[in-house]
């Protein structure tokens, strides 16, 4: 890097007459400083990167990054077809920056119905580069140096570094796991917040906190009570509540999918954030979407005008006409939205199976498409190292992708720096893949406990 | 009450806990309700919430109105490249998501174009990041290199969002205008230059960047090798970046080359350079983007990425792909979109500029880019009774949409504060329009639309004149 190549510069300068003695002063008070700004300090690192690149090489059946191995619905690759090829060329040019007009007024509609409230299209809905982008708005707008963001554990792996390069400071608190009952299998529904703990964790400095419903990656859909329990406490201490709800489609067991925007008092200070690669199996369409008050909606928009402007048109054009289409099935049978999570509940049931089947033990989702399964019994398949600075749970995935062609992520991922020994015989599995690829992971599971038991 | 009902069958809550929050709640609602709403925003975007096209392409959005505003082409986009989309939305995998930094064969394609043009070796993975847009490519290279203390050089005019990204960086954002050095009536984007002196007077201990951009929007100017050696020179004397916006790099036209500033010496360590798939292929709602540079510099803009959208859609980077390769392989044939663009452009910019010169306007001929601007001053329209605090151009823009029904932008949302009563006689107009064409007969004609409206502005004698003239129009 040309910042430490002081005697290259100095011989370069020299060639070129300038003034020595300034430029080579010049170029010290510089190189003393990394090229590179401070908000990147601490959120370099980045677990996908590394086990994306290890599914990529090593395995033959990828249960790891959350994503479908199916294809999106026919009605959905018909609408992109439409709008690519169409009548409408102009879909190949901008948009309106803040959402594609057909989309954002069918965002609204639905939205409006599911809280019970009238939406305007364009104040309180913005469209995003996905879900993610969605999170890096709400943080820039939102948090500034010394404020407090309280993330519930495990989490989305990207919140811990967005709040960073935000300069907030996260405050976490973890899920506890209860014993299940005699005989069942555990739960994500008996991994629970302490109340007592979470009521601690807020104070003067609390700004948000990031909620996370259906859970990723334990599969926890948050029940009416516990999310009273985190909305008494936004409104007490004022703080505002950024709602990740984008597998809100994919709930198990007929449970049920509680807005906490729709709580009383939470509207005016929440957040929600969706998606159209969840909800409609494309996660590379990159199309997600912030719904709130105009309030805080307003601070979404400034920061998304001065970070990316505008998304791509045609997928939201697409996702449009998905939403139209889903509408208008809005409770019956043929809806996607009925018949995803019914699908996803028998792959979820299927791995379940194949898990308990060998010794691993899963527990039981009540919604997305991921799975955490406790590895103690494989064990020893991988020994420890004491004092090893990476967690077991993610030496363990990464034998098991190179040993086995089999890929997960280590629990430990979802866990901040101090916490990543907590849990440490977990790894999350993604089962929104077809049945021949769970199938495949059967078999490699199988195939695993019979040479582990054989003498 | 059904909700307190539902709550007392909730698992692992006590009941009594919950009774008393309920209790304590519906209190705290009311004085939330009269408590002042504490969450504004955060500091780093104070003042950054207005922007030129919020305002103007709302206003333009009327049909009724002719756009050469905003820079939208309304051409179709090359047919193989529409095909390309279609053809990877069908491939089920191509929904699903891809390599975070880019799409490997996207990654690939952009280091072959590259490399040939720089005459250097481009590592696909380590020296290039895909990004929404050339925009995204400007954030990400701001983030991940400018911070509070930071002084960065901004040429003016400048595209609008300079500026406010270099604030939202905690930096300061240090002007130096392109003044134009000669007189007479056909003025050329040429003739806007830097003064070196000037320029040099900017650089200090603090400078960490210039923003350089090359085609210049709105001007259009190409900057030649010699300006790009001063700027390159003072760079290297003071150890400061370069961040070079060269979105508009394929549409130059006779006579003008496209130089890079990263390939002078002493200067690829030092450059981050930025393109468009929407300039390059005429698909701006494609917004896939990139920035290309040395891997210890790219590796920063590559942990922006990692933590504000991870990843691009992935169809339209396998589509764009493709697209570059078709045009990679005829990159000696004139028949690469690469410069049958700028040919069928160049031909839209001399219509452009006759129908401003003949309604009597003096528009500065761009070298390159895809807009034009025109000192509109002579024409004299009195908005002395408007807004006393709008720059002239904002209320000309405003006046002209809605009584002549044509948009256009205001220069001056192009400038820092000290140069606007500078540049506030002059509108920009962008010609990538279908039917800026000559000899064509058109039916939904733009141009047409738009020589009846410039002839609004002419007086009754030149009026007269004109008439008589025999210039076919469209």
């Amino acid at each position: 890097m040309l910042r430490r190549a002081g005697p290259f510069l100095r011989h370069f300068l020299l060639e070129r007459n300038c003034s020595v003695g300034y430029s080579s002063y010049c170029s010290e008070a510089k190189m003393s400083r990394p090229v590179q700004a401070r908000r990147l300090e601490g959120v370099d690192k980045n677990i996908w990167v590394e086990f994306v690149k290890l599914a990529t090489t090593y395995s033959t059946v990828n249960l790891g990054q959350g994503f479908p191995d199916f294809p999106p619905p026919e009605f959905l690759k018909e609408a992109f077809s439409r709008a690519v090829s169409g009548e409408k060329h102009m879909l190949h040019q901008y948009t309106r920056a803040f959402g594609h007009p057909p989309l954002v007024k069918i965002l609204a509609q639905l939205f409006g119905k599911l809280l019970g409230r009238d939406l305007d299209p364009m104040t309180n809905v913005m469209v995003t580069v996905g879900a993610y982008q969605a999170l890096f708005c709400c943080f820039q707008a939102f948090i500034d140096e010394g404020d407090e963001v309280i993330i519930i554990e495990p989490f989305f792996d990207c919140y811990e570094p967005m709040v960073k390069m935000a300069g907030g400071t996260p405050v976490y608190i973890p899920l506890r796991p209860k014993a299940p009952k005699e005989g069942k299998l555990m739960s994500s529904a008996d991994w629970q917040l302490d109340p007592a703990e979470l009521a601690s964790k807020f104070s003067e400095q609390t700004k948000a906190i990031v909620l996370n419903s259906p859970n990723n990656p334990l599969g926890k859909v948050f029940s009416r009570g516990e999310l009273e329990l985190i909305a008494d406490l936004c409104v007490k201490h004022d703080a505002l509540c950024i709602s990740d709800e984008v597998y809100e489609w994919l709930v198990y067991d007929g449970k049920e999918h509680i807005r906490i925007a729709s709580l009383p008092g939470m509207w005016d200070r929440t957040v929600i954030i969706g998606s159209a690669g969840k909800t409609f199996s494309v996660t590379g369409w990159k199309v997600g979407w912030t719904v709130g008050s105009n309030r805080l909606l307003q601070h979404l928009r400034t920061v998304h005008q001065n970070s990316v402007y505008h998304c791509a048109t045609a997928a939201q054009d697409a996702v449009a006409e998905g939403f139209q289409r889903e509408l208008e099935h809005y409770g019956k049978p043929d809806s996607y939205f009925v018949q995803l999570p019914r699908e996803l509940q028998q792959k979820r049931d299927q791995l379940v199976q194949s898990l308990v089947a060998v010794g691993m033990k899963p527990i039981i989702p009540e919604g997305t498409y991921f799975l955490v399964a406790d590895i103690s019994e494989f064990k020893s398949e991988v020994p420890d190292v004491p004092n090893s600075d990476e967690p077991y749970d993610s030496r363990f995935a990464k034998w098991m992708v190179k040993n086995k062609g089999l890929a997960a992520i280590p629990l430990s991922a979802f866990y901040c720096e101090a916490h990543k020994g907590n849990y440490n015989s977990f790894i999350r599995f993604c089962f929104a893949k077809e049945d021949a690829t769970l199938k495949a992971a059967d078999d490699i599971l199988q195939k695993w406990k019979l040479e582990k038991t054989a003498p | 009450m059904l909700f307190v009902s539902r709550s007392l069958c909730c698992r692992g809550i006590g009941t009594y806990q919950l009774q008393t929050n309920l209790l304590s709640r519906s209190i705290k609602l009311s004085a939330s309700d009269t408590m002042a709403f504490r969450h504004k925003n955060t500091r780093r975007i104070e003042g950054l919430d207005s922007n030129v096209w919020v305002e103007f392409t709302k206003v333009a959005a009327d049909p009724s109105i002719v756009n050469l505003g905003q820079g939208l082409p309304d051409i179709c986009p090359p047919s193989y490249v529409k095909e390309e989309l279609a053809k990877a939305a069908a491939v089920d995998r191509l929904n699903q998501y891809t390599r975070g930094f880019g799409h490997p064969s996207l990654v690939k394609a952009l280091s072959q174009v590259y490399e040939r043009v720089c005459g250097r070796k481009i590592d696909p993975l380590t020296d290039i990041l895909v990004t929404v847009g050339g925009y995204g490519s400007l954030f990400s290279t701001i983030q991940a290199l400018i911070e509070e203390g930071d002084e960065v050089i901004i040429i003016e005019p400048f595209y609008d969002c300079y500026e406010p990204m270099v604030k939202m960086a905690g930096a300061k954002p240090v002007f130096i205008p392109l003044r134009y050095k000669n007189g007479g009536n056909s003025a050329s984007s040429a003739d806007w230059v830097l003064d070196p002196a000037e320029l040099a007077s900017k650089f200090n201990l603090k400078t960490k960047a210039i923003i350089l951009n090359t085609p210049h929007n709105p001007i259009g100017k190409v900057f030649t090798r010699e300006e790009l050696q001063i700027i390159a020179d003072l760079c290297i004397k003071h150890d400061t970046l370069c961040i070079s916006d060269e979105v508009y790099e394929w549409l130059v036209y006779k006579g003008n080359k496209h130089t890079k500033i990263a390939t002078l010496p002493g200067m690829w360590e030092r450059t981050i350079t930025i393109g468009s798939a929407g300039k390059t292929y005429s698909v701006t709602g494609w917004k896939l983007g990139w920035s290309i540079g040395p891997q210890n510099l790219i590796k920063h803009l590559q942990v922006v990425h990692q933590n504000t959208l991870y990843t691009c859609p992935t169809p339209l980077q396998e589509a764009l792909a493709q697209a570059l390769w078709v045009d990679y392989k005829r990159m000696d044939d004139p028949d690469c979109y690469f410069y049958s663009l700028p040919r069928e452009l160049e031909s839209k910019r001399d219509r452009m500029a006759q129908l401003l010169q003949e309604v009597g306007l003096t528009p500065v001929i761009p070298e390159g880019g895809y807009f034009m601007i025109v000192d509109v001053s002579t024409l004299n329209v009195d908005l002395s009774d408007v807004d006393e605090n709008q720059p002239y151009d904002y209320k000309f823009v405003r006046w002209m949409i809605s009584s002549k029904k044509l948009s256009a932008i205001p220069l001056s949302a192009f400038c820092g504060p000290e140069t606007k009563r500078q540049f506030e006689k002059y509108i920009r107009f962008c010609f990538i329009k279908v039917n800026l064409c000559p000899m064509k007969t058109q039916n939904q004609c733009s141009i047409k639309n738009c020589n009846r409206q410039l002839l609004h502005f002419c007086p009754q004698s030149e009026l007269d004149d004109f008439r008589n003239k025999k210039s076919v129009w469209c």
